[in-house]
């Protein structure tokens, strides 16, 4: 493959692409709610909220904390949440996110893994709450199976991600 | 790399209100979504023509398939049947299923089919989609079932797509009768895929392990009759049932008819109403 982009659609194009991949994947993980699989128990992780952790986490500087609201829209609706709910909880995440960026300075896997299942725990049980509050009597033990699993497929996304960025930025 | 110890964009001041600027929108935006949430928890149908709409336009993306996840979990089922073995009584499973099938006296008339196209899995909550919308004369409220037994209500349309609430769903609660002797009791789901028995009496607990519960008509919603769960364990104050209708292996629903139409004005049947006996039964149309 050329390095040297041929022609001035070549830029436009990996251009749309630098810009697009990060929100463009986070849709389509979303979409993954609607692949028809029965699970009674709650057990498969949310995925677009885990890819867009990963993204937040690899590329701090891509992101503004007003950017998670139309995402959150967007799961929202396609996920049947009730609206609102990523909404408010994945911009406060970021929001969260950016004060840690001023204080955490260093950060290596371990602690994004850290910081991601710190996420995973607050978004979960937040969730759980919203449907506490909307008549739901499961118990918090519900959630048990599916944050564990979400904090486990977390190094497996994250990865993903990984190699999406590396296709982004590659000519 | 250690990425820059603060946000602050250098002396540009458009580079800083910019910064500013964008703060103030997330924590707007925040609020504007809390205040979104509030109204969706009091009214949760309020949305329902933004949401119906988002049904609508990702029912497509699901529309195939159903064989191929059928076969999967048809996979699932005989391993952990393989698991089960031990403990479970192939007689016993057969008479349950000659029972259930006596029960199931449908008048077709009153039915409509419609294909239950997709499962949603959702971290709190147990929905499932069914491909028929409001275009169908599906509309909130209504009951749903298999030939198996009751699935759960619907709880938002799109034109050609509508959510339905599962009995397993914690937010569900059904009137129920135990089909031995007319117990009457409440079916709450409990988010993972079982469901919670709660009975009126105190003191002993009436149900034995194998029980079947019917929907017991009270509250006006579900017509009476319906299979909802087999009783499987049975501990001092709490009994645990196993729904009838596997979502798993559903390929049709049934959405009918409310059952008592005044219902709708209180589509959430609470404890109180079906504490009513469930010996007279409500007066238009009994069975």
């Amino acid at each position: 493959m050329s390095r040297i982009a041929s022609s001035n659609r070549d830029v436009a194009l990996s251009g749309l692409r630098r810009r697009w991949l990060p929100i463009v994947s986070i849709l389509l993980a979303g979409l993954l709610h609607l692949v028809p699989i029965v699970f009674q128990g709650a057990y498969l992780p949310d995925f677009a909220f885990l890819v867009l952790v990963s993204w937040r986490l690899l590329r701090p500087e891509m992101w503004t904390a007003s950017m998670a609201l139309p995402l959150g829209l967007y799961n929202d609706l396609v996920a049947g949440h009730p609206l609102g709910e990523s909404m408010a909880l994945w911009t406060i995440l970021f929001l969260l996110f950016d004060l840690l960026d001023t204080r955490v300075s260093w950060r290596d896997y371990w602690m994004d893994w850290l910081f991601a299942s710190l996420a995973i725990l607050f978004y979960t049980s937040a969730d759980w709450l919203v449907a506490r509050a909307m008549g739901s009597s499961a118990h918090i033990s519900t959630m048990g199976p599916q944050m564990l699993v979400s904090v486990f497929a977390f190094p497996l996304v994250a990865r993903f991600v990984l190699v999406l960025d590396r296709w982004r930025l590659s000519r | 790399m250690a990425p820059p110890s603060n946000r602050r964009p250098g002396f540009s001041r458009r580079a800083q209100y910019g910064l500013f600027l964008g703060y103030v929108v997330a924590l707007g935006g925040v609020l504007f979504a809390a205040m979104l949430l509030v109204v969706a928890i009091i009214d949760p149908t309020g949305f329902n023509a933004l949401k119906g709409a988002a049904l609508d336009a990702t029912s497509p993306i699901s529309a195939g398939g159903r064989s191929v996840v059928r076969f999967f979990s048809d996979i699932g089922g005989s391993v952990s049947n393989y698991f089960d073995a031990a403990s479970q009584n192939g007689e016993l499973k057969k008479k349950l299923a000659e029972n259930e099938k006596k029960l199931l006296q449908a008048k077709a008339t009153d039915f409509e089919n419609a294909r239950l196209r997709r499962m949603l899995f959702d971290s709190a909550h147990r929905f499932a989609i069914l491909s028929a919308g409001s275009g169908s004369g599906v509309r909130p409220g209504q009951p749903v079932r298999s030939a198996e037994g009751l699935i759960g209500r619907v709880l938002e349309t799109g034109r050609f797509a509508s959510r339905i609430l599962m009995v397993t769903d914690g937010a569900s609660n059904v009137p129920v009768r135990m089909l031995r002797d007319g117990t009457p009791a409440i079916a709450t789901g409990r988010g993972d895929g079982y469901i919670d028995l709660k009975t009126l009496e105190v003191g002993k607990n009436p149900f034995r392990r194998g029980d079947i519960l019917v929907t017991s008509g009270t509250g006006g919603i579900y017509p009476p009759g319906i299979p909802v769960a087999v009783v499987i364990s049975v501990q001092r104050d709490s009994t645990l049932a196993r729904p009838t209708a596997d979502p798993a292996r559903i390929d049709f629903a049934l959405v009918q008819a409310i059952y008592q139409p005044a219902a709708t004005a209180q589509p959430d049947e609470t404890p109180g109403q079906s504490a009513t006996p469930i010996d007279s039964p409500p007066p238009a149309t009994a069975p």
